[in-house]
């Protein structure tokens, strides 16, 4: 695994997209040593560099690989959900070349020792960068903070309780304070557990219609305006992992206008998927939090493209048949995202919703920036974590075809344009479109 | 059209929601013939015979599992009883495994109840002979809609134009999503009454009137269907108590003094004497509680034979 590359590779014929210079034209990159040495317009042609090899792209696009803040990986502990090598071989096959793994494993990620192991299987076994989100709390309990600083210093770049809300506010509070000694980012999953209760899919008339118990919109506001209060308090460090309706956006607005240190992120679902899709019963469909009307979506993707909402998420959470070949009401919630990730976002694109270039930058410079990784953008000296997408190229989603040990796509069947022709990592092509 | 010739455009009965007019009202007529038929001393059909007709009831269930049982052989079917105790054995997988299980031993219709809004319909999917939904979760019950349609009918001779005013704990109820969607395709104007705790968010999207003052709701009402409040929902957790909530909304002599002085009273059973109704106005001249029972039969046998005339005969 250590062999040097003798020869540096060519990415030629490309069209260079990078969403945080705003740069947009035909050229070529330059790759050597896991790194981007030079990209520009005159490396076009094929022959412009001498001794390389070189990867002709046809005119696709060639730009800074994805970063997902938020996948579930099921290693370690539940490897039949999902283990970090088919993680990464999904995240690859869409174009995300960084992956940052939940805590909510088996152990919990909540100690150095995990981090340095799942860090360590996932340099063995990965094909793209695994980073993790370790543990708020211990055990994810939302009760005990658990060692933040330890935690960074064997790799950590975030500390989340993952799916699970901290509903305790003094050691939410005592978290952002302390986190805030090492400029952790703190991510939390809001959702009052209490006004959740038994419920499955978003409160209102589909709900009732299907006899299905509601969650309340509010359920996730008032989470969110108590951890805006605590940031306040504290001037810690907070991300929201995802935010789903109209009036979380409200919330987020004002502590943004008020300066507060905060981030929100939202799920590709909730941009591209309402509460109507979940027809009859449709168990895939059920998400945490659920997803919420036709209105709630649109705002979600106005908001996205205005900078309001930071980033998009795939929220990844491989569930096996065992546990989503239920009834609506007991199955588990989530569903798999890596792969389809972008080819769904473009969707947002092709409606006009958003451009391509804010849309690329919410998956991939942003949360990079906020995870404080050097990926993710196009610039000379930046890691050659680089895709090839062929933004045009038809195909349709077959559950059976994807990489993810589990099949629990929301998209089955969907006809969606924008596929990954080829990922680098490091400068190493990890996968390529046959 | 004559009841005999009535073709039933559905494989299976999974809810109201779906159906048309003539779908119910052929249910309807058919139903009329079957009251016949249960009057009679000889109590016996043949269009079922050589069917098989499996009952698989998840959650317990004393009247609606005999009704069908009944129903069933009256039209000859061989009826095979599955009650599965909902308590050891994790729930969805029971119900998938056994609705494969079932099917291998090729019923030609399941009639099933179970406790998760959904589950028919996921058993629908899996099996290849007809499934009729006998209540799932909260969300419907389609047999006692057309019962309580059938038996309003035949009390008032119509049901168009009609007032019903359907009271209690409307979140929970499937009996309620049933019967809203059900009187309206027939033409009936449906209010819904309940403490505000008890009334599901969105449900005035139905086209209905909704209150929370049961007098009012009352107030020129043809038919006053009540529902049962579940035990555990009384103490604290969406009404304060049992006394507060008969003073509210349990249907005495004098709140039902509001309705028209014809008005008729309905329950889907069993009922919670004191909680949701008095006594003696269940036992009352007004009542049709026990109409609603003889008439279950009877809608079940006219589903039943409505289904069988369109399974396959090879």
């Amino acid at each position: 695994m250590t062999a040097t590359e003798p020869r540096p590779l060519h990415l030629a014929q490309a069209r260079l997209l990078d969403p945080v210079t705003g740069l947009e034209s035909p050229g070529g990159v330059l790759v050597s040593g896991g790194r981007i040495t030079d990209f520009s317009a005159d490396l076009a042609a094929p022959g412009s560099v001498a001794d390389a090899e070189i990867l002709d792209c046809a005119g696709r696009l060639v730009l800074p690989g994805l970063v997902d803040l938020r996948a579930f990986i099921g290693e370690p502990g539940e490897e039949y959900r999902e283990t970090l090598r088919s993680a990464s071989e999904a995240a690859a096959a869409g174009g995300v070349t960084t992956v940052v793994a939940q805590p909510n494993t088996s152990p919990v990620i909540d100690d150095p020792a995990v981090v340095d192991f799942v860090l360590r299987r996932a340099r063995d076994t990965g094909i793209v960068h695994i980073r993790v989100a370790a543990a708020l709390t211990k055990g994810c309990r939302g009760q005990e903070m658990s060692e933040i600083g330890l935690l960074k210093e064997a790799g950590a770049v975030a500390v989340t309780d993952g799916d699970r809300p901290v509903t305790n506010a003094q050691v939410m509070r005592r978290s952002l304070t302390y986190a805030r000694m090492f400029d952790m980012p703190v991510i939390h999953h809001v959702e009052d557990p209490n006004l959740v209760g038994e419920g499955v899919m978003n409160e209102g008339e589909f709900a009732t219609r299907l006899g299905l118990p509601g969650i309340p919109r509010a359920a996730e506001t008032i989470m969110l305006e108590r951890d805006m209060r605590l940031v306040q308090l504290t001037g810690g460090r907070y991300h929201a992992a995802m935010i789903t309706c109209r009036e979380s956006l409200e919330v987020i607005r004002r502590a943004k206008h008020a300066g507060l240190p905060v981030t929100a992120g939202v799920s590709i679902n909730h941009l591209t998927l309402n509460e109507m899709d979940i027809g009859g019963y449709r168990t895939f469909l059920k998400l945490r939090p659920p997803l919420r009307s036709e209105e709630d979506r649109l705002a979600m993707v106005e908001a996205l493209a205005e900078g309001l909402v930071d980033i998009i998420v795939s929220d990844h959470n491989p569930q096996d048949v065992e546990t989503k070949r239920l009834t609506f009401s007991e199955c588990e919630p989530g569903a798999i995202g890596l792969e389809t990730m972008l080819s769904a976002g473009l969707q947002l694109v092709e409606a006009g919703l958003i451009s391509l270039q804010r849309l690329l930058e919410a998956m991939s410079a942003a949360p990079a920036r906020l995870a404080g990784l050097e990926t993710g953008r196009m610039a000379r000296g930046a890691p050659a974590d680089l895709i090839v997408l062929d933004r045009d190229y038809p195909w349709v989603v077959d559950a059976a075809e994807l990489r993810s040990k589990c099949k629990n796509t929301p998209f089955d069947e969907a006809r969606l344009s924008g596929k990954v022709f080829a990922t680098l990592v490091a400068g190493r092509v990890v996968h390529r479109h046959s | 059209m004559s009841a005999s010739a009535f073709v039933f455009p559905h494989r299976h009965l999974l809810g109201i929601e779906g159906l048309s007019r003539p779908d119910i009202e052929g249910l309807l007529n058919l139903a009329e013939e079957e009251v016949e038929i249960s009057r009679q001393v000889e109590k016996k059909k043949s269009s079922l015979r050589g069917r098989t007709q499996i009952n698989l009831f998840f959650e317990a269930s004393t009247r609606t599992q005999s009704s069908f049982e009944l129903a069933g052989k009256r039209l000859g079917a061989d009826v095979m009883n599955m009650s599965v105790a909902n308590s050891s054995v994790k729930k969805g997988e029971t119900l998938i495994d056994t609705a494969m299980t079932l099917n291998a031993m090729r019923p030609d219709i399941i009639i099933v109840r179970h406790h998760a809004a959904g589950a028919v319909h996921l058993l629908a999917r899996k099996v290849d002979c007809s499934v009729v939904n006998a209540g799932d979760g909260a969300h419907e019950h389609p047999t006692q809609a057309l019962l309580d349609a059938l038996t309003i009918r035949r009390n008032k001779g119509r049901i168009e134009g009609l007032v019903v005013a359907i009271c209690g704990d409307i979140a929970h109820s499937r009996v309620a999503r049933s019967n809203i969607i059900c009187l309206q395709a027939l033409g009936a104007r449906v209010r819904l009454c309940g403490p505000p705790t008890l009334l599901p968010m969105g449900v005035e999207r139905y086209g209905v009137e909704v209150f929370t003052d049961m007098r009012r709701a009352l107030e020129g009402a043809d038919i006053v269907m009540m529902l049962r409040l579940q035990r555990e929902r009384m103490n604290g957790s969406y009404v304060p108590s049992v006394q507060e909530y008969f003073h509210y909304y349990g249907l005495d002599r004098e709140k039902l003094a509001y309705a028209k002085a014809d008005a008729l009273v309905m329950h889907p059973g069993p009922m919670n004497r004191g909680v949701e109704i008095a006594s003696d106005v269940a036992d009352g001249a007004q009542s049709l509680i026990r109409e609603q029972v003889e008439m279950g039969v009877a809608v079940r046998m006219a589903v039943l034979e409505a289904l069988a005339r369109r399974l396959p005969n090879e």
